[in-house]
């Protein structure tokens, strides 16, 4: 028997650590969503999809700077100190993943944009005439494999970051797996897929991203059993720390809304509809995005109640 | 340079609180927040039962995860005595290094800011001991180098059991508690 008393109670601290409220899940969900959008987008440029008219290349740079900027505001919602927000560019520091996403944010915006130049909106391209001038500027062959490179390499970073960035706090036992980078990382493809499954026009993409996102899914179920085998085989804390989600106070929400409602529903859902059993419908996609955001909502927590015994 | 640590003899702490109020007396902690405090921790099964009464605040640990974590820089090592401290203009208040301290050292400070023990670098500056040693009625702290072999820290960890608070971390804490 253990018994710990102490005469301390910080706020945000004691009993438990909740530093951090809805603005973090909200933050990681919306960046993981915008990393797969540009792994998607890159994807389509990379062949040569862009050139087709109804392309849903010319959308998602656009709504991908407005969601990653949401999320940002999210980020800075949360901050303790918001005008010394300025300070993240002042510096870099190499070991600190929050550094490397500030950094990697910024690069962001810049390999959206030369998507939206290289295939900018029907509406936009009406309004002002010199948009074609300007993306045949950028329609050179090599021009056009380094904006998709960059885009799907930037994407896998920030998918990965928005994983790394909790797996590097390892006082938290619950969030010490290097498997939360891939996960946040499929996750936030399958979102991607998801959404961009519920805006395209083009029934072919639309085929596509629906069979992509039943991969992404299966390849998410994976990861989540390999992240609660690696705690599960880890130290004493960590054991504790997967027992969270293991028959504790976060297991329904974990296999509920996470497993249930997030994978395996929607992937059923879509399994029906790309073997044309039923007709596909905006249920599936809109569950896996729910999913991702409640992945990210019981990691979060989870992580913020494990620790390491005291004493 | 001096790497300063703390050592505690947990045979003599009675958990009288002296340390915390001159803790917060000297650095103006505000109402409700503390950077150091008393753990009393039972353990065994009764009637075998073994009771140790700890002062605790931030280890200031030669590896600090609250350091390397830190998107800025505010968290940092400074070269004076190896002391973790947080420069208020610096700091975000982010609170990545709340999440990666084992010990749930930190608060933030109503300003805004991470706020912690800094081992009271203002006085130990000007020669003095950190003023939860400076007061303690029993003697049970030390504060002096750790790497220098003759100091009273150096002498009592050669001399007596001790332990350090949640080694498994690898934080590599620098405050000891003799048993």
């Amino acid at each position: 028997m253990t018994d710990l008393v102490l005469t301390r109670h910080n706020e945000l601290i004691d009993p438990l650590v909740r530093v951090w409220g809805w603005e973090i899940p909200v933050y990681l969900f919306l960046g993981g969503w915008v990393a797969g959008m540009m792994i998607i987008v890159g994807y389509f440029v990379l062949r040569g999809r862009h050139r087709e008219e109804t392309c849903v290349c010319s959308v998602l740079p656009g709504l991908s700077a407005i969601i990653l900027s949401l999320g940002m505001l999210a980020l800075f919602l949360d901050l303790e100190h918001k005008l010394y927000v300025w300070r993240l560019y002042t510096t870099f520091q190499v070991a600190s993943p929050m550094s490397w996403g500030a950094w990697i944010l910024l690069l962001v915006y810049p390999a959206l944009a030369a998507v939206f130049v290289l295939r900018p909106p029907e509406l936009l391209r009406g309004i002002w005439p010199g948009f074609d001038r300007l993306s045949a500027r950028f329609g050179e062959p090599r021009v056009v494999r380094f904006i998709a490179a960059t885009n799907i390499v930037l994407g896998v970073g920030l998918g990965i970051y928005t994983g790394i960035l909790l797996s590097a706090l390892g006082a938290r036992p619950f969030w010490s797996s290097a498997i939360l980078g891939p996960l946040f990382l499929v996750s936030g493809l399958s979102s991607a897929a998801a959404f961009t499954h519920l805006v395209a026009r083009h029934v072919e993409e639309r085929e596509l991203l629906a069979r992509s996102d039943n991969v992404f899914l299966v390849i998410e179920l994976f990861v989540v059993g390999l992240f609660l085998v690696g705690l599960l085989s880890s130290s004493q804390a960590q054991v504790a720390a997967a027992r969270l989600v293991l028959g504790g106070p976060l297991t329904a929400a974990f296999w509920v809304l996470v497993v249930g409602v997030g994978i395996v529903i929607p992937l059923v859902i879509q399994v029906l509809a790309v073997s044309h059993r039923i007709r596909h419908t905006p249920l599936g996609p809109l569950l896996v995005m729910a999913g991702g955001l409640a992945l990210r909502f019981v990691v979060v927590a989870a992580g913020q109640v494990s620790h390491w015994p005291k004493g | 340079m001096a790497r300063f640590g703390m050592v505690i003899d947990t045979r003599t702490c009675v958990g009288c609180t002296d340390c915390v109020v001159a803790c917060k007396t000297e650095n103006g902690v505000p109402e409700g927040l503390n950077r150091d405090w008393i753990a009393t921790e039972t353990t065994g099964r009764f009637p075998t039962l073994h009771l140790e009464i700890r002062t605790e605040r931030c280890n200031h640990c030669d590896n600090p995860p609250c350091v390397s974590c830190c998107p800025t820089g505010a968290s940092h090592v400074e070269p004076f005595g190896a002391i973790v401290i947080v420069t208020h203009e610096l700091c975000i208040g982010c609170k990545a290094c709340h999440a990666s301290c084992p010990y749930d050292a930190r608060f933030v400070h109503p300003e805004g800011y991470a706020d912690k023990c800094t081992f009271c670098i203002h006085r130990v500056k000007d020669g003095q001991d950190p003023a939860c040693v400076a007061v303690c009625p029993t003697h049970c702290m030390m504060f002096g180098d750790l790497d220098d072999p003759n100091s009273q820290v150096s002498r009592q960890l050669a001399s007596r059991a001790h332990h350090a608070l949640i080694a498994a971390a690898g934080t590599e804490p620098r405050i000891f508690y003799l048993t």
